[in-house]
């Protein structure tokens, strides 16, 4: 069906596998920023280093950890740091938090922004004073080694998994934010905090909750990257300027608008491969032009 | 037209200039740094006075350094054509993201920005002549205007310096015309700006391009000083860079831009061969003590106490 383009089907569904892939990074990715931007009205440039540190933790978890203890057999496996990472990379989100993201509420947006730039900063620089640019390798999991057959093609465990997986953590975010009773309070105070407050609820702790819940988002999907894309300090800087663009395209108006949008532009990346690869690196950014002229707001967005 | 304290201001920052490097201070260092303080100063008429922070300002100054630099090293050109090549291109350039970033406000502004310079990054990644990774090497320095031999290092320096100051003269002339009040009165409250009848897109749009091209102008310069344009100077690290020089020297200040960029290059200077990777750190660091206790940067910082002198001797 495709040879008169010259592209064999299974270079098409490799491909577009690829890109499912990376649609679900970005969709987790853009879900945790528009989560946090809802509550805090901050963009968090950190996303991406805290992404790294998610993907930095499993790695030291399962490699580093033994050596420090003085006991090589000590580890802590693929599955515990599902759970440990973002939860870890959370408490250092929430104290960075309360100590300085809450002191900038009351000033202009873009103090926020600049803040998490220069901690990105840092928290990239350390790594890599630490750990080198070059990458760590991270085994995938002995269940999810293999690949299945599915007729047309073959699908690497691992890559169902990560689909799967970030989906699931998808629509498990929606579901908490669209049909709880706690998702209709984090609405509520996204639309009128003062009001919220008035009604006794502790929004300030709200507010913290969310950037941690946001932040395990982000690590959530370095552990998820971590056996795919090799562990590196840089692993972060250039996907959350993808993933900006995504924002953009998006709208950060609506969660579910996010995922879709997400998944959406991963695939037409990796469409793109398949078709024009020298323009696969552009393209997410080519369609956000294409929507500032037709839409500013975004596909899902509005204007506020 | 020109207040006293700008004035003295003016008169110090000519003395330095002129007499910076007869002093014994690497004239490639200070070069660097007017070059960087030009790009600031760009940058701060944007953030400081029309209230737009661009993240994504590094694609101005990266593509006229190639710009420049191919003009002069494969046409041939004089390094004066070549440098006003580079500006228009950079203010072309700044043109087309002006007008499609203008389009939405605040953080998003900010993130049209820096996703279209990185667009932009992997354009010059992609293209021949750049040479990619490596970068356009060998742009000869030639004559200026026939007459003014640049290879001599300190004739070069002048004319660095003679840039940097037409520049700098030209946006505090911005700031300070009926032009740059209503940028002001844009940043203040934009819908009032509106009602008065202000066409405040088109006054954005004009104010990103001046800094465009003025960001352009410091980029080919300094592609003519170190005879190299490179894909650090697009990369959105430089972005980040002339967000904080600008921070860190006072948002909105006129002198602000020009100290933070000494204060940055001469640290990045000092620091890299003795830390490595902690100059990212450091830099990080400073970012986060500038927003969290030191908002006015220093100039600014400077500014208030001297006010509160004045205040008390009154």
């Amino acid at each position: 069906m495709f040879e008169f383009l010259g592209i064999t089907p299974q270079a098409l569904y490799s491909q577009l596998l690829v890109g499912l892939i990376n649609g679900s990074f970005y969709a987790v990715l853009s879900l945790g920023l528009a989560v946090i931007f809802g509550m805090l009205n901050i963009i968090n440039f950190a996303h991406g280093a805290q992404y790294m540190m998610g993907a930095f933790i499993a790695w030291m978890g399962l490699t580093q950890l033994g050596g420090w203890l003085g006991d090589s057999t000590l580890q802590i496996n693929y599955w515990a740091m599902l759970l440990i990472a973002p939860l870890l990379t959370a408490a250092i989100g929430i104290a960075i938090e309360r100590t300085m993201l809450s002191r900038l509420y009351k000033l202009d947006h873009l103090y926020g922004l600049l803040l998490t730039f220069g901690l990105a900063l840092i928290i990239e620089g350390l790594f890599r004073y630490f750990y080198g640019v070059s990458g760590q390798p991270y085994e995938i999991p002995e269940v999810l080694q293999g690949a299945l057959n599915l007729g047309f093609m073959f699908l690497p465990k691992y890559r169902a998994w990560v689909i799967v997986a970030s989906l699931s953590v998808c629509f498990a975010t929606w579901y908490m934010i669209e049909r709880t009773k706690l998702g209709s309070y984090l609405r509520a105070g996204t639309e009128n905090p003062r009001l919220v407050q008035a009604f006794g609820i502790n929004v300030p702790l709200m507010i913290t909750l969310t950037y941690g819940f946001g932040v395990a988002l982000a690590a959530f999907a370095g552990v998820l990257a971590a056996p795919i894309f090799t562990v590196s300090p840089l692993m972060g800087a250039d996907l959350i300027i993808v993933v900006f663009a995504v924002v953009v395209i998006g709208g950060m108006g609506s969660i579910l608008g996010s995922i879709v949008t997400g998944l959406g532009l991963g695939l037409i990346e990796g469409l793109t491969k398949v078709f024009y690869s020298e323009a696969s690196a552009v393209v997410i950014f080519v369609i956000m032009v294409i929507v500032l002229l037709v839409r500013p707001a975004g596909l899902f967005g509005r204007e506020r | 037209m020109v207040t006293h304290r700008a004035a003295l201001g003016f008169a110090a920052l000519l003395i330095a200039g002129l007499a910076a490097p007869q002093f014994g201070i690497y004239p490639t260092f200070l070069m660097k740094c007017w070059c960087f303080a030009l790009f600031a100063c760009a940058f701060n008429l944007l953030i400081g006075y029309a209230g737009l922070l661009s993240f994504g300002h590094a694609a101005f100054f990266g593509a006229a350094g190639y710009i420049a630099g191919h003009a002069i090293k494969v046409w041939g050109w004089s390094p004066e054509c070549g440098l006003l090549a580079a500006t228009a291109f950079a203010a072309a350039l700044g043109w087309l993201f002006g007008s499609l970033a203008i389009r939405r406000a605040g953080i998003y502004f900010a993130m049209i920005t820096l996703a279209l310079a990185q667009m932009t990054y992997f354009a010059w990644i992609q293209l021949k002549f750049t040479g990619g990774e490596d970068g356009l090497q060998g742009v000869p320095r030639g004559e200026m205007f026939g007459m003014i031999d640049l290879t001599d290092n300190m004739n070069l320096y002048y004319v660095v310096f003679a840039i940097f100051l037409a520049g700098f003269f030209l946006i505090y002339r911005t700031v300070h015309s009926p032009f740059g009040q209503v940028l002001k009165s844009i940043r203040e409250n934009e819908p009032r700006a509106l009602s008065l009848g202000y066409d405040v897109a088109r006054y954005k749009l004009l104010a990103f391009v001046l800094s465009a091209a003025l960001s352009g102008l410091a980029g080919a310069t300094k592609t003519l000083v170190f005879q190299l344009a490179s894909l650090t100077d697009a990369h959105w690290h430089t972005s980040g860079e002339v967000v904080l020089m600008t921070l860190l020297g006072g948002l909105g200040t006129v002198f602000g831009p020009v100290v933070g960029a000494f204060v940055v290059i001469g640290l990045q200077n000092q620091l890299a061969d003795k830390v490595g990777s902690w100059v990212q750190v450091i830099m990080g660091a400073i970012f986060v003590a500038c927003v969290l206790a030191f908002r006015r940067g220093i100039v600014g910082e400077l500014m208030a106490l001297m006010h509160r002198i004045g205040l008390r001797r009154v």
